[in-house]
């Protein structure tokens, strides 16, 4: 069977499974008594070693293995979940991301995780050696005896237990023997899928072959699985039926004394192997203890299993490739010109049923465009989750106590603006824990809580999305900021006594801060800012600094919506037709030609106060044929920072939203042009990079 | 098939004169005329862009780019689209109308001198019956190096 078809299914799911680990493990780490967290992250676990088990990925598949060893120990109460077991299991779970990042890539999956897997193997020896003992025997015992009757079903205390639990609190117990066809392509798969829908019925308490075996197809045509559900058998038959190149699936209903004669003798062999004899008592208690534990955990996994919001969710979405939204795009847009076209010939020939057919399209694709437009948003959450995990381990690193509060993760964002805010972020956020929030001592001392806190906010607000990082840390300190900028040459002293706060800590942005010696605690805040703002401004974003001393600091970042769509003034000069992004224009003004001004030669507007030099569109872009000009002239008042500049030219058309499109890989680079936009009439229209037109 | 299998499929076009030949796989569409917006500050054989359906698609006016005196566009003249790696770049002739199969053995390098075309451009000549058919490099036709030489010059 091809697999590459399933690949990027594959890789997809795998990231959504190793995201449920990272953010389960997160929430252990809070409530290290909860096992339904734990329950939780074996399931994702599980699923992803099946996974890549099907896919034929052996080392992403081995070492979800040992992982789970190590969550099962856990669930067992067997081993304590603590800081320094999460950092090798979250070492782990980094193993794997950059696995699933080498598939995602080209690559096999394979990486050295030696060191990592003897870890966790220590872990599961180490920590408590009677358990792993015992366990050691089973599994010792297991190979032995489906060697010698490979498809029966051995039980060993704790999963009797189990059995006699389940059956008191109305859940049945069964037996499924499972055939596959004779021309089964892959055994593997087949099992896997059936255990998917097990675990939708009930939980499998035990299989033979192992699960291990069958995974590895090790086992002829049948299986047999032990089966906790309160379906009933039919049912349940017939759901297992449902997976293709089944044979013949049987269901006995199954009580645990059918298995107590069958295994006492290797129960108690178990145990002799297992512990000395004065510990055998104690050690049989607790796994009651524990079964009755795991029965309650189990019973509201099922719960939840049964309501599946999850599955629910997922049927309702499916994955498209961004570049079919394009091509879609692309579609539509000429549409919308052919619209316009339409509407263009309705209104001049005046047929009255001609012109409300017209309207009603228009309406239509009115409302086609704001869906395909939402097709590309996507919820900031897919950046956002990976930072409590890196905030963790930041915190660790810079033995500082910070808590993490996220808020408006499902605030939606274009999808390129996504796939680009994310190392901006982190850089913020790196800054805000390793300068902003203060040591636990220096917080202490400053009559702080001990632990630092790091907001991470996301919300609308008209055309724009604001992403805010804040922090209750140190703050900036203005005058160290100001000092270093003097001596940097970026502002002068005598300028420097106007500056407002909001202008100062602007300086921490610019370039020349970026190589700032790391002495001082506030300099260190420059490193590599200018790289952050460089990037946010690429995406026709912009961002400001608030913060006072000792109360903290605000990065605000403001994005806009949608990097495809933006807001334009057309303007025409002469013949030609520019757009100039919403974003940049202060306002737009007629002024008499007497009220032009010469300063230096160059003509200049005294607007609100302050003067402005004035741009000429046709002199910059060359346009040809001159026409005489009137007694007025329009002008669009762009900014760029605290720099303005008045764009001369001969008419507004108006202001209008538009499709950004690039000029092409050909022309690259060009004056002044920041891309192109196709107009109703089908024609190109340029779009104005201001920036580059103030100096 | 097999006797072919060395045959050159070209799309014939002419600029002036003479005919020249572009690989048919490297053409994507061939267009009549239409409105063309102007790109300033680009060197001047940079017609401007055009909407190629709903693709913002630059156009270069081919007879200027190869210094051949400039002619005005009438009803003949066609674009034809064509894609080097991952640009895609319209081509104003005067006009285009075959496809030809040229056999690789009746390629011969190109002269010296060619007419008033850089030889840069040219990847080959054939000779087919009594016409003269120039085979273009499109690699050179629109080598970014060039452009921005051109441009350093102009702009």
């Amino acid at each position: 069977m091809e697999m590459s078809q399933y690949l990027e299914v594959f890789i997809e799911e795998s990231k959504e499974h190793l995201q449920t680990v990272n953010d389960s493990l997160l929430k252990l780490e809070k409530n290290p008594e909860d096992l339904s967290i734990v329950q939780e992250i074996f399931r994702a676990a599980h699923t992803l070693k099946g996974m890549s088990a099907t896919m034929n990925y052996q080392d992403l598949a081995n070492l979800t293995h040992k992982m789970e060893n190590v969550l099962d120990l856990i669930r067992n109460h067997k081993i304590h979940v603590d800081s320094d077991l999460l950092d090798i299991i979250f070492d782990g779970v980094d193993d794997l991301e950059a696995m699933v990042g080498d598939i995602a890539s080209g690559g096999q999956g394979e990486r050295d995780v030696k060191e990592v897997v003897e870890k966790l193997e220590r872990i599961e020896k180490g920590e408590t050696p009677t358990s792993v003992q015992k366990s050691e025997a089973v599994s010792q015992m297991e190979e032995n005896h489906s060697h010698d009757h490979p498809n029966q079903l051995i039980l060993d205390e704790f999963q009797r237990t189990l059995l006699m639990e389940s059956a008191e609190q109305g859940f049945s117990n069964y037996e499924i023997t499972v055939t596959l066809t004779q021309d089964c392509m892959l055994k593997g798969a087949r099992v896997y899928m059936v255990f998917e829908v097990l675990e939708q019925v009930g939980e499998v308490a035990q299989s033979a072959p192992s699960v291990d075996q069958l995974e590895e197809e090790n086992f002829d045509l049948e299986f047999k699985v032990l089966l906790l559900s309160t379906h009933e058998k039919e049912d349940i038959k017939a759901r297992i039926l449902k997976v293709s190149e089944i044979d013949t699936v049987h269901v006995v209903q199954v009580t645990a004394e059918d298995y107590v004669t069958a295994n006492s003798a290797e129960s108690k062999e178990l145990n002799n192997v297992s512990s000395e004899q004065e510990t055998k008592e104690s050690i049989e208690n607790a796994s009651v203890a524990v079964a009755v534990k795991e029965k309650s955990t189990t019973s509201e996994a099922q719960k939840t299993n049964e309501n599946t919001p999850q599955k629910a969710a997922q049927s309702k979405t499916i994955r498209v490739n961004i570049d079919r939204l394009d091509v879609l795009m692309n579609l539509f847009e000429e549409l919308v010109i052919d619209r316009g076209r339409l509407e263009q010939i309705s209104t001049d020939l005046n047929h009255s049923e001609l012109q409300e057919t017209v309207e009603r399209m228009s309406r239509i694709s009115g409302d086609l465009q704001n869906i395909i437009l939402n097709m590309r948003m996507v919820p900031v959450e897919q950046v956002f989750n990976r930072f409590p995990r890196m905030v963790r381990q930041l915190a660790r690193d810079l033995n500082k106590k910070v808590n993490l509060v996220v808020e408006g993760a499902e605030t939606e964002l274009d999808r390129t603006v996504i796939d680009e805010i994310g190392d901006p972020l982190v850089h913020l956020i790196r800054n805000s824990l390793d300068h902003g929030i203060e040591t636990p001592e220096s917080r202490v001392e400053k009559g702080k809580p001990e632990e630092g806190n790091l907001k991470l906010q996301a919300y609308h607000s008209g055309n724009h999305v604001f992403i805010e990082i804040s922090d209750d840390g140190g703050g900036i300190n203005r005058d160290k900021v100001l000092q270093k900028a003097m001596n940097n040459g970026l502002v002068t002293a005598e300028q420097a006594s106007s500056l407002t706060d909001q202008q100062v800590f602007d300086f921490i942005m610019s370039s020349g801060f970026s190589t700032a010696d790391k002495i001082s605690d506030v300099s260190g805040r420059g490193v590599g800012l200018d790289v952050v703002k460089n990037t946010i401004e690429s995406l026709g974003g912009s961002i400001t600094i608030d913060s006072a001393p000792d109360q903290g600091s605000v990065f605000s970042i403001q994005l806009p919506l949608t990097l495809s769509i933006i807001s334009v003034m057309l303007v025409e000069v002469q013949q030609e037709k520019y757009a100039v992004p919403l974003s940049s224009i202060i306002e737009t003004a007629i002024v008499k030609k007497e009220d032009i001004m010469h300063a230096h030669n160059k003509q200049v507007i005294d607007f609100r106060g302050r003067v402005v030099p004035l741009v000429s569109l046709e002199d910059v872009f060359e346009v040809p044929q001159e026409t005489e000009k009137g007694d007025y002239y329009s002008i669009v008042i762009v900014r760029k920072g605290e720099k303005m500049a008045g764009l001369v030219v001969d008419s507004f058309i108006g202001q209008q939203e538009v499709v950004l499109k690039s000029l092409g890989n050909y022309l690259q680079n060009v004056f002044a042009i920041s891309g192109a936009t196709i107009l109703g009439d089908g024609q190109v229209a340029l779009i104005i990079d201001s920036n580059a037109l103030i100096k | 098939m097999e006797n072919h299998a060395e045959d050159v499929k070209v799309i014939v076009f002419q600029l002036q004169n003479e005919e020249y030949g572009v690989p048919v796989g490297r053409v994507g569409s061939i267009e009549r005329m239409m409105p063309i917006t102007r790109v300033p500050r680009t060197v001047s054989f940079v017609k401007g862009v055009m909407n190629l359906r709903g693709v913002v698609t630059p156009i270069i006016d081919l007879r200027e780019r190869f210094g051949i005196e400039g002619t005005s566009y009438d009803e003949s003249t066609r674009i034809i689209i064509v894609h080097l790696d991952d640009m895609e770049v319209g081509l104003v002739v005067d006009s285009a109308n075959d496809v030809i199969d040229i056999p690789s053995g009746t390629i011969e390098p190109p002269p010296e001198v060619v007419g008033t075309v850089d030889a840069d451009y040219i990847s080959g000549v054939a000779k087919l019956d009594r016409r003269l058919l120039i085979l273009l490099n499109l690699e050179e036709v629109l080598s970014e190096q060039e452009i921005r030489q051109l441009q350093s010059i102009e702009g």
